[in-house]
């Protein structure tokens, strides 16, 4: 979930050479190459070249080192199939992997986030090697205790899994260790269960004074209970750094967007309160911020014609002098480039620019999608279905206006047609939400909370709807 | 010049009949739909007394022109025929009609089709024939072609061209129907009309009419010189030249006879006109000139149909293998609303497959049992009647399946759901499930608490009174191979 960049096609997007994502990688490369600019430190979305060293950079209180405001999420490399490795079970391309991080690095990049469950298990290795290849001092390794699923809950179990990633990184200390998503399952329980009731939090403490992890913190979703219940007992854990979900819709409307959510300014504040440095997860709201709607990119690109709309939301996340990193899941080189060119040097958001976020987001949350960030956790059902792809279908609709709000509008039949075929199109029809049995597997895996059943359920009366042709 | 009109007619029926069994959406059978009315069996099977009577007013004025311009099959024959005679000078020679073959084979299909022995009729009758060939053998070609059209819509971002699956609905149906293409195809490539002239039956009728038709083409014995041109390149084999004689039984007044006379001494004009004085019979020569090398190319024309069984659904990365569902073995067979009874349909069906190249929900397949071969059955593996669709009732040219309206369509019960209690999740597993009873169209599936487990998820319970067999539920159960609940079809369908 601390991939953003869902929107493979983004660059396409800002370029309006094409309304909509899906658009493919070589199409954007091809788009990109049409349009360098001959400076190359022209501000416009234009991908020159980017002058290395203008990287912008926080420090860390505690060690005094020099982290990069962006951060490399490590979730999404890209497969051998020019896809992202989280969606595609394609084999990982490392060669390319090994040009992201060079790139990265040569760049002023220096924080990397994986964790042993990324790209079905995959993105350490993967990680490590293309690390490996460069001075250790050169860069930072954040990963995670990720035993979230039962069967790893004992001691013995996490244990295994916290020396592997050691083996898979190749190193002999980790920079940045997290708990990994807590305040999600079942709360206070699963939190007990993964790390207290085993001793691994302890464990992880001792690791610190022995210096083989630098730094301690975690990440957090879900239930404020356990985020709460984790500061509290800051004084005697003493938390380096602590992850978040921090963007400008989610920074006063968290609630709106997902019952289960707490508004970023909350969550914000109170590491302010403690010094605690704040790591950004979901600066686009898992995509939800690069691809909106046609009316709200127009407001975007009226107000700065030459600045793609993901930028906005990574400068907000920069904004705030307490982050330390937000990090972003780039697949794609132009992704990085992008993002690279974003903060090289940031150019923080005036009082202005946030009240104008705060407009946009308002604005956004009139036109209400799925809080889906297409993580995958849900996955896979066990019936087959493709949970985020027909989520993102829908929310996919509602952005480019293909959703006829009632059997009454004007272009119905235009947008039944789109809508239907483009459904079939995205999910296979033996995957789609009819399919949904109400098992409820996949509820305690979402990140987000979101009644997938219920969600599922709406969705598929929405189309029994459109394709019965029953006023709605 | 009537040879050229009679082409220019009869190419446009045989594209618009072929494009009605190759259209899956169903959409052009609002303009073209007549064109299935009009066939002879079907006309009769749906009683249609106008139509009847137009056809033998028709052949008693004109002769057999029904056969080569309005039947498919006959137009396919020339068609193959037309390629056969390729680098043949004179390909055909005259014959003696086998008339104890071809009577034989109209009795026989009266007698089936009265007694109601459907296969046979399937078999024997021209147009169900031809249908056959096109839905099995070349729909799945047409759609092929068309998901690559779709292929490339989706990449231009064009919602013009949909997707749509390819699959062999029966493989016995696939299989008869490439073994008659086969066999027609050979027979015309060799010898032109010989099946139209000895098997068909329609064709044997009508010869018995067109014997006494009003306009025929008569040979002049005052122009003929006996250069058995018009016999040599008759495909119906029914010119004898020597005795300047036409059989007009088995004419099917293609007109070719008066192009390549070059004498022009025949005719297509009224029976009562003058034909000439008597001449004695001419010499002529009796080599036969019969080509075999055509068969073998014949063959190849065909394996190009064969290509398509390819294609088979990819499995996406990160999610779980589905099963293909597996039909079960029902006690009594599922058919259309609107076919009212399993009697009524097989009663008028004449086998052409129209219904089954349209429906839209991969539920119609061509039954494979003998006494009902090649009517359509449904089976829910692939998907369910949906209550928006009538396509099936729409494009029917028989009575078989009566048109219905989407209100009444769910009032109609076809069949009702079983369940078995092995397979139900939510029964033997334990596992939440309420699949069925969501997704019911007419709320008849109710959950209910488990008895036998009362801590456990609820299960099932089907109210048969007011199931209508659509094949929601079984085709939306996630159990698989076999749905926990399935459609028993039945004899006759009631409105409830």
């Amino acid at each position: 979930m601390e991939r953003d960049n869902k929107d493979n096609g983004k660059r396409i997007d800002r370029r309006e050479f094409l309304k909509r994502f899906g658009g493919g990688a070589a199409l954007t490369a091809a788009a990109l190459a049409g349009c360098k600019t001959d400076d190359g430190t022209s501000d416009s979305e234009g991908n020159g070249e980017i002058v290395p060293g203008k990287m912008t950079y926080r420090t860390n209180p505690k060690t005094g080192e020099k982290v990069s405001i962006l951060g490399y999420g490590c979730m999404r490399w890209p497969t051998v199939d020019n896809d992202s490795a989280r969606d595609s079970d394609g084999e990982i391309d490392q060669e390319m992997v090994n040009r992201l991080v060079d790139y990265a690095i040569e760049h002023g990049v220096n924080y990397f986030d994986t964790s042993p469950v990324y790209c079905k298990g995959k993105s350490e290795h993967a990680t490590g090697i293309a690390l490996s290849r460069h001075p250790r001092d050169k860069y930072f390794i954040a990963t995670k205790l990720s035993n979230s699923s039962p069967a790893v809950w004992s001691r013995e179990a996490s244990m295994v899994m916290y020396n592997n990633s050691f083996k898979e990184l190749q190193v002999e200390y980790i920079d940045y260790m997290l708990l990994h998503s807590v305040g999600m399952g079942n709360g206070m329980d699963t939190l007990f269960a993964r790390y207290f009731d085993n001793g691994m939090l302890d464990f992880l403490i001792s690791e610190r004074e022995k210096g083989k992890i630098r730094n301690l913190g975690f990440s957090y979703h879900g239930d404020i209970r356990v985020f709460d219940y984790l500061l509290s007992r800051h004084d005697e854990i003493k938390w380096d750094f602590v992850q978040i979900q921090l963007n400008y819709v989610d920074w006063k409307h968290a609630k709106e967007v997902n019952e289960r959510n707490t508004d970023a300014e909350y969550l914000y504040g109170e590491l302010q309160k403690r010094g605690i440095p704040a790591i950004i997860m979901e600066p686009l709201l898992g995509g939800r911020l690069s691809s909106v709607h046609d009316h709200i990119a127009a407001k975007l690109k009226q107000k700065k014609p030459d600045e793609s709309v993901a930028s906005w939301a990574f400068r907000f996340a920069g904004t705030f002098p307490g982050v330390l990193t937000v990090l972003s899941g780039m697949t794609y080189m132009e992704h990085l480039q992008d993002n690279i060119k974003t903060y090289s040097p940031l150019k923080p958001l005036t009082d202005d620019d946030m009240a104008f976020l705060e407009e946009i987001a308002r604005q956004m949350l009139r036109y209400p999608t799925i809080p889906c960030n297409d993580c995958q956790y849900c996955m896979p059902c066990p019936y087959g279905l493709d949970i985020p792809g027909v989520l993102l279908h829908f929310n996919k609709c509602i952005n480019e206006g293909n959703m006829p709000s009632s059997s009454q509008d004007a272009n119905y039949r235009k947008a039944r047609r789109a809508f239907l075929v483009g459904y079939d199109r995205s999910v296979p029809r033996l995957r789609q939400a009819d399919h949904c049995t109400g098992c409820r597997e996949c509820v305690a895996h979402c990140p987000q909370g979101i009644d997938i059943p219920a969600e599922m359920r709406r969705i598929d009366k929405f189309v029994e709807d459109m394709k019965q042709g029953r006023p709605f | 010049m009537l040879r050229k009109f009679r082409l220019v007619v009869a190419g446009v029926f045989f594209i618009a009949i072929t494009l009605l069994f190759l259209d899956f959406t169903g959409c052009i059978h609002k303009w073209l739909g007549w064109m299935a009315r009009i066939q002879f069996v079907p006309a009769v099977l749906g009683v249609n007394v106008a139509i009847i009577v137009g056809l033998v007013i028709l052949t008693l004025v004109f002769g057999r022109i029904y056969c080569s311009v309005i039947c498919p099959l006959g137009v396919m024959q020339d068609i193959i025929a037309w390629i056969g005679k390729k680098g043949r000078r004179l390909p055909y020679s005259y014959s003696k009609a086998l008339s104890w073959l071809r009577y034989s084979f109209l009795a026989l299909f009266i007698v089936v089709l009265v007694a109601g022995t459907c296969s046979l009729v399937t078999l024997l009758e021209p147009y169900s024939t031809y249908g056959n060939i096109a839905s099995n053998l070349l729909q799945p070609i047409w759609k092929l072609g068309n998901n690559l059209l779709a292929f490339f819509a989706e990449r231009i971002n064009s919602y013009a061209f949909y997707e749509t699956t390819v699959w062999i609905k029966s493989g016995v149906a696939f299989g008869v129907s490439l073994g008659l293409l086969v066999i027609i195809g050979i027979m015309a490539w060799r010898n032109g009309r010989t099946y139209c002239n000895t098997v068909c039956p329609v064709g044997t009728l009508l010869g018995l009419l067109s014997r006494y038709s009003l306009l025929r083409p008569v040979i002049d014995t005052d122009k003929c010189n006996g250069c058995s041109l018009c016999s040599r390149n008759c495909k119906a084999a029914c010119i004898d030249y020597k005795e300047h004689k036409i059989d007009y039984s088995r004419c099917v007044v293609c007109m070719d006879c008066m192009e390549n006379c070059k004498q022009h001494a025949i005719s297509y004009r009224l029976r009562t006109a003058k034909k000439g004085t008597e001449v004695p019979p001419v010499k002529g020569n009796d080599n036969i000139d019969g080509t075999r090398r055509g068969v073998i190319s014949g063959l190849g024309l065909l394996a190009s149909t064969a290509t398509f069984a390819a294609g088979m659904k990819k499995v996406d990365g990160g999610l779980a293998v589905i099963l293909d569902k597996k039909a079960p073995d029902r006690h009594t067979r599922i058919v259309p609303p609107g076919a009212l009874s399993l009697r009524n349909l097989d009663k008028h069906c004449v086998g052409c497959q129209l219904c089954i190249s349209v429906c839209p929900n991969d539920v119609l397949r061509p039954s494979d049992k003998l006494d009902n071969f090649m009517h359509p059955v449904m089976s829910y593996e692939r998907g369910y009647c949906r209550p928006e669709c009538t396509k099936c009732s729409e494009v029917c040219p028989t009575l078989s399946i009566r048109k219905i309206d989407v209100a009444g369509k769910s009032s109609v019960q076809i069949g009702h759901a079983v369940w078995i209690k092995g397979n139900c999740l939510a029964a033997s597993e334990g596992v939440e499930c309420d699949n069925c009873h969501v997704h019911c169209p007419v709320g008849a599936i109710s959950m209910v608490e488990n008895v036998d487990n009362s801590s456990g998820p609820k299960i099932p319970v089907v109210n048969t009174a007011r199931c209508i067999g659509c094949g929601a539920c079984e085709y939306l159960c996630p159990a698989r191979p076999f749905s926990a609940l399935y459609v028993e079809g039945h004899e006759n369908h009631r409105t409830i």
